[in-house]
């Protein structure tokens, strides 16, 4: 099963294999993440998308082995440059961690020790993996610092990070993260908590480093925004699995799961007519104690049928666009024409009723 | 910042001239006794008394006999006279101090080495069997009154009246400077029983602000970054030691007011001591400056907790 859409050819950096990844605790266990399979090149970006709760963050911590402590029953496989990283020992994974993978959070002001300057947390990323003297360090934390855009960066390189903005927090977590000039970087809601315009310059500057590195970026975000300006390649993931993957361009333009439209229909955008509604997607998403039954998204799918409450959707192919797959239980050519409609501005509602799924097309 | 520690010690003292007003006020309303009855000995003559009291000042207003103590403190740091030894109140302090200091820097240490390492131990490996055991024992600890654990180890460890004897027993404190391991051996036990309670105090605090901090974001951030788990669990330690610290700060400053049980059950001569004979013999002169001695104590470990803050913590500011 490939997942990725339109790879190039040659091995993939890193490449996912039917993880699973389980919490056991009082109230029962919970299937974080559900069977997923995915693959980034270096120098691609793939961007998971999907609400809190689908299980997009726990997946990739379990990649750097940062859900191991917390008890999780991890199995599949994540191979990176041919090692298996579910089976890899804690040291081992401990070199890996920060050198060739590295990752930056949502939350700067948090996710930065409060009572370190930030030269020093940039300078034990540098020492946890180079031999290298603390004046050498402190060098390669001010010149890190540059990278990413701070101002007079050998004097804030002694600051703390609440003497720094929303926005130099998360540029120094970038620094942070590229000390050891990894080859894949996981960026985790990067941008969610920063203001918009600053947005913009975080996604910019990711994609500058990008360029310039040749790494690969696994990007997680709820914001299509985001991915729509990023990513090459995106996953859709609901209740622990991915329901829908496929290139961006592919997503934005025919996405063919229900999900991925309530996605695409609850965002604004600026060109579209200003009178077309917005239609958030209702519910909330779903227990991953006990999940729904059949398709997890049957409760709050808008055009389901009876059967989709037993049946269980397999990610399966879309026509012959390669690397586009859905886990969808609808006919293609009723999610075409439902598509069809939704894209002319009908709300769910309508749509249904002109295509009738139930009836024989 | 200067400004800042002026102002506090400004406050400071005036906070110590109302402690030294009600002391003052409170001894002469309660029923204690006239220091000069008291003083004149068995059926005294009223005339005697009226002699007494005039040497001691008491039959002036109590406004002028304020006035006087304070002129004394401040222009000659003079405490006053005992009314009793008629020694002078600062020599007695300054010949106490040694020994209340000894005992509590001594018990600190103790108790900090002790509180930490098995807080942090037990935060680590939550819910498992040394966590259970050494909070069990904590609760223990807490529990037990000071003088009872002293009695108890009296009785068990004391080399005279003990069922093993180990170390020396009560009223077996010698200074500092007139046998070193003498001192040390005799203030065993009396900084064991004083660092009991706090060091599972402590051990409980840091278990739960060491957990707490040990599942912030930055720690995790430590982790991607592949430090060493070592270096992780220190940078979790380094954040969790704050609130520790400041009552550390404050706890100190109560022990060197004098540690009176401690003192007490092991006869150490410390300010302690000193404080609990005055009060039962009404030597209103010694009460008056063993009290305002703990109270600058209290004063001046809260400027010292929050300035060291002010250092521990970049985002705390002076103002």
């Amino acid at each position: 099963m490939n997942a990725a859409a339109s790879s190039p050819p040659g091995e993939p950096l890193l490449r996912v294999e039917d993880l699973r990844v389980e919490f056991p605790t009082e109230d029962g266990v919970v299937h974080a993440v559900d069977g997923i399979t995915y693959q980034v090149h270096s120098g691609r970006t793939l961007g998971i998308v999907g609400e809190s709760g689908s299980g997009k963050t726990v997946s990739s911590l379990t990649t750097l082995g940062l859900t191991r402590r917390q008890g999780a029953r991890i199995s599949g496989r994540i191979l990176f440059e041919g090692q298996d990283l579910v089976t890899l020992p804690e040291d081992e994974l401990r070199a890996i961690r920060g050198d060739d993978i590295a990752m930056i959070f949502q939350d700067p002001l948090s996710s930065l020790h409060p009572l370190y300057t930030v030269g020093r947390q940039l300078t034990e990323a540098v020492r946890a993996h180079r031999d290298v003297s603390r004046a050498q360090a402190r060098e390669r934390a001010i010149e890190l610092l540059g990278l990413v855009g701070i101002p007079d960066p050998a004097r804030r390189v002694d600051e703390y990070p609440h003497e720094f903005s929303g926005g130099m927090r998360q540029r120094a977590m970038i620094a942070m993260a590229l000390a050891n000039e990894p080859k894949l970087l996981i960026a985790d809601e990067p941008t969610t908590a920063l203001d918009v315009t600053v947005q913009a310059q975080i996604l910019a500057l990711m994609e500058r480093l990008q360029r310039e590195l040749g790494m690969a970026i696994v990007i997680i975000t709820h914001d299509l925004g985001v991915v729509a300006e990023m990513a090459d390649d995106i996953a859709v993931m609901y209740a622990g699995r991915i329901v829908e993957t496929a290139s961006a361009a592919r997503v934005f333009a025919a996405p063919e799961h229900p999900y991925t439209w309530g996605l695409l229909k609850s965002i604004p955008t600026l060109y579209g007519p200003r009178e077309e509604d917005l239609f958030p997607i209702p519910g909330t998403p779903p227990s991953l104690i006990s999940p729904p039954s059949g398709c997890h998204f049957h409760p709050r799918c808008p055009y389901v049928q009876p059967d989709h409450t037993r049946i269980d959707p397999q990610l399966q192919p879309v026509g012959d666009e390669p690397g586009h797959h859905v886990a969808c239980l609808l006919e293609p050519d009723v999610r075409r024409r439902l598509w069809e409609q939704l894209g002319a501005g009908r709300t769910p509602e309508e749509a249904l009723a002109e295509v009738s799924p139930g009836a024989p097309a | 910042m200067i400004r800042y520690v002026i102002r506090r010690l400004l406050w400071g003292v005036a906070l110590l001239i109302i402690v030294a007003a009600v002391t003052f006020v409170l001894f002469r309303v309660l029923p204690t006794g006239n220091p000069a009855v008291l003083r004149a000995g068995r059926d005294p003559q009223p005339r005697l008394i009226k002699e007494i009291e005039a040497v001691l000042g008491l039959n002036k207003p109590l406004i002028v006999q304020f006035w006087d103590y304070m002129k004394e403190v401040f222009l000659h740091f003079n405490l006053g006279y005992s009314y009793y030894s008629s020694e002078s109140v600062r020599s007695l302090i300054a010949e106490r101090l040694p020994a209340t200091l000894s005992l509590t820097i001594g018990a600190a240490v103790l108790w900090i080495v002790a509180g930490l390492s098995v807080g942090i131990v037990s935060a680590l490996r939550r819910h498992s069997a040394s966590d259970r055991v050494a909070m069990g024992t904590s609760l223990v600890l807490i529990s037990a009154p000071e003088f009872w654990l002293g009695l108890i180890f009296l009785y068990l460890f004391a080399s005279d009246i003990g069922k093993f004897k180990i170390f020396p027993g009560a009223g077996s404190y010698v200074g500092l400077t007139s046998d070193p391991w003498k001192w040390f051996t005799s203030l065993i036990m009396p900084w064991i029983v004083l660092a009991a309670g706090s060091a599972a105090v402590y051990a409980r605090l840091m278990r739960g602000s060491l957990s707490e901090t040990m599942r912030e974001d930055y720690i995790r951030t430590a982790r991607a970054k592949g430090l060493p788990e070592r270096d992780v669990v220190r940078q979790g330690v380094r954040a969790a030691i704050n609130p520790i610290f400041t009552l550390l700060g404050l706890e100190i400053g109560i022990l060197l007011g004098g540690a009176v049980l401690v003192e007490t059950v092991f006869n150490i001569p410390g300010i302690g001591r000193l404080n609990y004979h005055a009060i039962r013999s009404s030597d209103f002169p010694v009460v008056q400056g063993t009290v305002l001695l703990a109270a600058m104590f209290i004063i001046l470990a809260n400027i010292v907790v929050d300035i060291v803050y002010a250092y521990l913590d970049p985002r705390v500011r002076f103002s």
